[in-house]
């Protein structure tokens, strides 16, 4: 445990700041690395990759090893002796002596409380509320010395913080490990920039394509300082600094999307990416601002540090302040808002303290007055959001994302999958304490009406990475209305598994891209015979985010009714279960109709989604090639590009995955393959006909693998099944503590949040307990509709395409307004366009009129009055009155000089003569008026 | 009325001295020959010098100049060897360019 407390910060800290190490050495000496900077691609791998070893050697070995997991969703006792050693205070130390955290239950009015060290048994479990362990403190250098602090303003302490739990470890993982299958899928594909580039879609005045030098090594250091951005974003401790990752992530974005600059809609897309996250930003500063006001601090967690008079200070972080321990963790208006609010009646007291009796009235609005503060909270619960609905890409601001696509296609895989609009869902996350149940509803509405949308619009799309940029923002309006419905684990869960298989959507599509040189999907087709690793990893991509699966499988295996299916099986459910539980305990669907929305939409949205998949997934890679010139000079990708693409479909199978499930899943996926295996042996005998072609052209030809690859998924499964076995044995004999992916997540559920909550300005609103979505009743119900709905979708998707049964066309004819509307991306462009681009040009150009017309007549007449009186004065004071006077000096001076001269005869006899003169008056004047008194 | 017989005192000197100095600047004026105007400078400078010896004397004078005056009385004689010899060699170079050392043929440097 102490050992964590002084390595987990170290690692992840050294893990942030390894890409800002390579960013550095890449701004300095990148075009100077090997051939065209060909070694900037490698430093900035190594960077990433050693950080996603140092992520991982967080979570296996100072993670998991001290953290039970599931501790805290049974009866709670282990994991508060972990949650007060694990208080951290500044630079390490351990400040555990007063910390002890009191958990509370809750029944029928009776509270008890119980301090840490005594015993739990007689409490119900399900009623104790839990605090995840976490590690909270300042950044100092290397673990020792002072802390780094940014300021101290009264009692708000701005430092490079850390707020460490589960989410944190899981996120770095996350997002490391992507970040490095990226960056090697990078080195790749961008392999163009190596070398003098030819930009074909610009084209420049003379009538040339652009031809431009490669920019190779600028890729990679944007790519390393997105990393650190996106990393310090996540090991944040406080809000200010969240805020100024946001920021940094934000930018890195910028430059990304812009990464080809001089094709006009990219630098469009990269403006309309930073301009729309602005708009998020405003709202994420107001909600700053009320949070600071009202709190007084940043911090998440509590900070203790030592003031300039040497005394251990505690402030109480923002968490600890919404949902007090006094409060059993129940979300409540923190005083500081409550007293904010009222701030008149504080005055009115005449310089008397309100009492704790007085601020729960005035909190709780007694007799029907104002609950003083509550709005507060609300607002800053929802100004945040606002932020996240920005760098998310939720409705309303969802327009930046497909335009996005522009970047190159690794990119697109960090950016906008896993990495940069995972942020905006993390910080809902993060933040969940703080969220009232009027700001969850809000987000629960822009998730629900995201991922609806989004999930219409990608039906039409043609763009092949535009259906997955609408993918992605439906996928993140699950995440979202997930969080607002109370699926703090499903949300997150979610946010995890979509960041593989989204990355391995997005690279498999790279990798098409990159083979056929369009993105247009009316172009391709067949591609399956010559690509036949993006094809099949791409498929299972499609399968994960479908969330393909066999309900009740596990049931066979002693595991209620859990099923057997790719990592979005188990997210999606999840999601949808909590949506069911949300629409029964708010008396839906008749008697709220919204509640009931948000299932049906989850529920048709997952139909939507297997739909849309498949349907790029057929267009692709099935039926016959559309254009054949491409088809002819498709190519199956080098294997920097094709090993991540199977390594992330591994992962985005096996992720989400339990030991038993592994080893079911393992088993059936090794025998499959197996067979298969087999059987691809005896095809070739089979035809001899083909025996003298090459073999790769040969492979080919069958739609196979190649030959060198036909093992691999063999021994994939293998590797999946021997992991499983292990940590199922390991799990039975208690040598290490093994955690599944969920159970890791639930070990950070923010303390009190579980309970579920009431509207209180929206009465009648229930947020069920999550736990209580896996009730049987709900589970059975929901686990049917959700592999109906995605087989729905499947089955449709292949009747049009994949066996042409249903012509396209016709349907398109037939839906002509509705088709219009969704190619269109339901007209937000056009609308945003009509309602602020519009104005804003109207505006500028009858502000640019004024300012021709009048600003500068005005200006142009002061400065004309300024030149008449400049040239006046000149001559008054320059002219006349200085340069007189010299003159007049100068004048006098030659005029004397003149008439001295007729003095100097040049007789020397007569100079003599007035020396004599001279000296004989001196004399003689010198003797009148002055005394001689050497004389004497 | 004059006292003959009354002791040498500094008023005899500056009596020598004054005509030294009337005869020298005399000599100056009315000379046109270059070197008489020297001699004229010379006299001059030695009326000066008489005058200093006398006030530097402390036989003459109690509160004389004592060494001061002997001092400056050399300066000057030193001064005006080497006006001697810039002027002897002015007037030489004259001589060689004009063929003359009339001083009043020498106005080319007038106003």
């Amino acid at each position: 445990m102490e050992a964590a407390n002084f390595w987990l910060p170290f690692l992840l800290g050294l893990a942030v700041v390894l890409p800002l190490a390579s960013f550095f050495a890449i701004l300095v000496f990148g075009p100077r690395m090997g051939k065209a900077g060909e070694s900037a691609g490698y430093l900035a791998t190594g960077a990433i990759g050693f950080a996603a070893v140092l992520s991982f050697v967080s979570l296996f070995v100072f993670w998991m090893p001290n953290h039970p997991p599931g501790a805290g969703t049974e009866g709670g006792h282990a994991s508060e002796t972990h949650a007060t050693a694990d208080r951290l205070s500044v630079g390490g130390q351990d400040s555990s002596a007063d910390e002890s955290h009191e958990t509370a239950a809750e029944g029928d009015g009776e509270h008890e409380q119980s301090h840490n060290g005594q015993s739990h048994n007689g409490h119900d479990a399900g009623h104790t509320v839990r605090v995840p362990p976490h590690y909270t403190g300042e950044f100092t250098v290397f673990g020792f010395g002072s802390p780094w602090v940014l300021g101290q303003f009264g009692d708000l302490r701005l430092s490079i913080s850390y707020y460490i739990d589960s989410l944190t470890v899981c996120m770095f993982c996350m997002v490391t490990f992507i970040a490095t299958l990226i960056h090697i899928y990078a080195t790749g594909y961008m392999h163009d920039e190596l070398h003098d580039f030819t930009d074909h879609e610009v084209t420049t005045a003379d009538g040339e394509h652009l031809h431009r030098p490669g920019r190779y090594h600028r890729f990679f250091q944007y790519l390393s300082l997105f990393c650190f951005s996106m990393l310090g974003l996540v090991v944040a401790g406080n809000i200010a600094m969240v805020f100024v990752f946001w920021e940094l992530v934000g930018i890195c974005s910028y430059f990304l999307i812009g990464f080809y600059v001089e094709r006009k809609t990219a630098s469009n897309a990269a403006n309309k990416a930073f301009i729309v996250n602005r708009v998020g930003d405003f709202g994420m500063i107001i909600g700053l601002m009320a949070l600071w006001t009202g709190l007084g601090t940043f911090s998440f967690g509590d900070v203790a540090y030592t003031d300039k008079d040497g005394h251990q200070v505690t402030t109480p972080g923002i968490f600890s302040q919404v949902r007090t321990a006094e409060n059993h963790y129940k979300l409540d208006t923190p005083r500081g808002m409550v007293l904010l609010a009222a701030r008149d009646e504080v005055a009115g007291l005449g310089g008397i303290e309100p009492d704790a009796e007085q601020i729960q009235a005035w909190r709780t609005g007694q007799d029907g007055g104002t609950r003083y503060g509550y709005w507060l909270l609300v607002v800053a619960g929802i100004g945040i959001f606002a932020g996240c609905v920005g760098k998310s890409a939720q409705f309303p601001l969802q327009t930046w994302l497909p335009d996005a696509m522009e970047g190159p296609t690794p990119v697109s895989a960090l950016v906008h999958s896993a990495t940069m609009v995972a942020a905006g869902v993390y910080l809902v996350a993060r933040f969940y304490p703080v969220f009232a149940p009027e700001a969850l509803l809000v987000i629960a509405i822009v998730g629900c009406i995201t991922l609806f949308m989004a999930a219409t619009i990608a039906i039409t799309a043609t763009d092949i990475k535009r259906v997955l940029a609408y993918s992605t923002i439906s996928q993140l309006g699950y995440m979202m209305m997930a969080l607002g419905v109370g699926a703090w684990l499903a949300g997150v869960l979610h946010l995890i598994t979509h960041a593989f298989f989204k990355s391995l959507l997005f690279m498999c599509s790279g990798s098409v891209i990159h083979a056929v040189h369009t993105n247009e999907m009316t172009e391709m087709g067949g591609l399956r015979k010559k690509l036949p690793v993006t094809a099949y990893t791409m498929l299972v991509g499609c399968l994960a985010i479908a969330g393909a699966g066999i309900p009740f499988l596990m049931g066979f295996f002693g595991q209620g009714l859990a099923g057997l299916g790719f990592s979005g099986f188990y997210s999606k459910d999840a999601i949808l279960e909590q949506a069911f539980s949300f629409m029964q305990a708010n008396g839906a669907p008749f008697n709220n109709p919204l509640a009931a929305l948000f299932f049906a939409a989850a529920a048709g949205g997952a139909a939507i989604t297997a739909f849309y998949m498949f349907r790029l997934w057929y267009m692709t890679f099935a039926g016959e090639p559309r254009d054949a010139h491409r088809y002819e000079h498709a190519h199956e990708s080098p294997p920097t590009m094709y090993i991540p693409l199977v390594v992330l479909a591994v992962m985005a199978v096996a992720v989400a995955w339990n030991p038993v499930q592994g080893i079911v899943g393992g088993l059936v996926a090794l025998v499959g393959f197996a067979i298969w295996r087999y059987g691809y042996y005896q095809q070739p005998a089979a035809d001899p006909h083909h025996e003298q072609e090459d073999h790769e052209l040969q492979d080919a030809a069958h739609g196979q693998l190649p030959a060198n690859l036909a093992s691999l998924p063999v021994m994939l499964s293998g590797i999946v099944l021997a992991i499983a076995i292990v940590s199922y044995v390991a799990a039975k004999t208690d040598l290490y503590n093994v955690a599944t992916l969920s159970e890791l997540l639930e070990d950070s559920r923010p303390a009190g949040t579980l309970a579920g909550a009431e509207g209180v300005l929206l009465e009648g609103w229930v947020w069920p307990n999550e736990h209580d979505a896996h009730a049987p009743g709900i589970v059975f119900v929901v686990s049917l509709i959700a592999i109906g709905t995605a087989f729905a979708g499947f089955a449709f998707a292949t009747m049009m395409y994949g066996l042409g049964k249903l012509s396209p066309a016709d349907v398109r004819r037939q839906f002509e307004p509705i088709y219009r509307f969704l190619l269109n991306n339901w007209w937000f462009d056009e609308l945003y366009d009509w309602l602020f681009v519009k104005p804003v040009h109207l505006i500028s150009r009858m502000t640019a009129g004024f300012d021709k017309n009048w600003i500068d007549w005005t200006i142009d007449g002061i400065a004309t009055c300024t030149k008449r009186f400049s040239v006046f004065w000149d001559w008054l004071a320059d002219r006349s009155i200085v340069d007189g006077s010299v003159n007049l000096l100068a004048a006098w001076t030659y005029s004397i000089g003149v008439s001295l001269r007729t003095v100097q005869t040049g007789r020397l006899r007569q100079y003599i003569m007035f020396i004599v003169i001279g000296a004989v008056s001196i004399f003689i004047l010198i003797s009148f008026f002055w005394n001689p008194t050497l004389a004497r | 009325m004059i006292d003959f017989f009354q002791p040498i005192s500094v008023s005899h000197y500056l009596v020598v001295g004054a005509v030294l100095f009337v005869t020298g600047a005399v000599c100056m004026a009315t000379k046109r020959n270059a070197l008489g105007v020297l001699m004229g400078v010379e006299l001059v400078l030695n009326g000066a010098n008489v005058n200093f010896i006398a006030f530097g004397s402390k036989y003459l004078r109690v509160e004389s100049l004592g060494l001061d005056g002997q001092l400056i009385a050399l300066f000057v004689i030193v001064l005006a060897a080497a006006e001697a010899a810039v002027a002897l060699a002015i007037a030489l170079n004259f001589y060689n360019n004009h063929a003359t050392i009339d001083v009043d043929r020498a106005d080319e440097l007038k106003g």
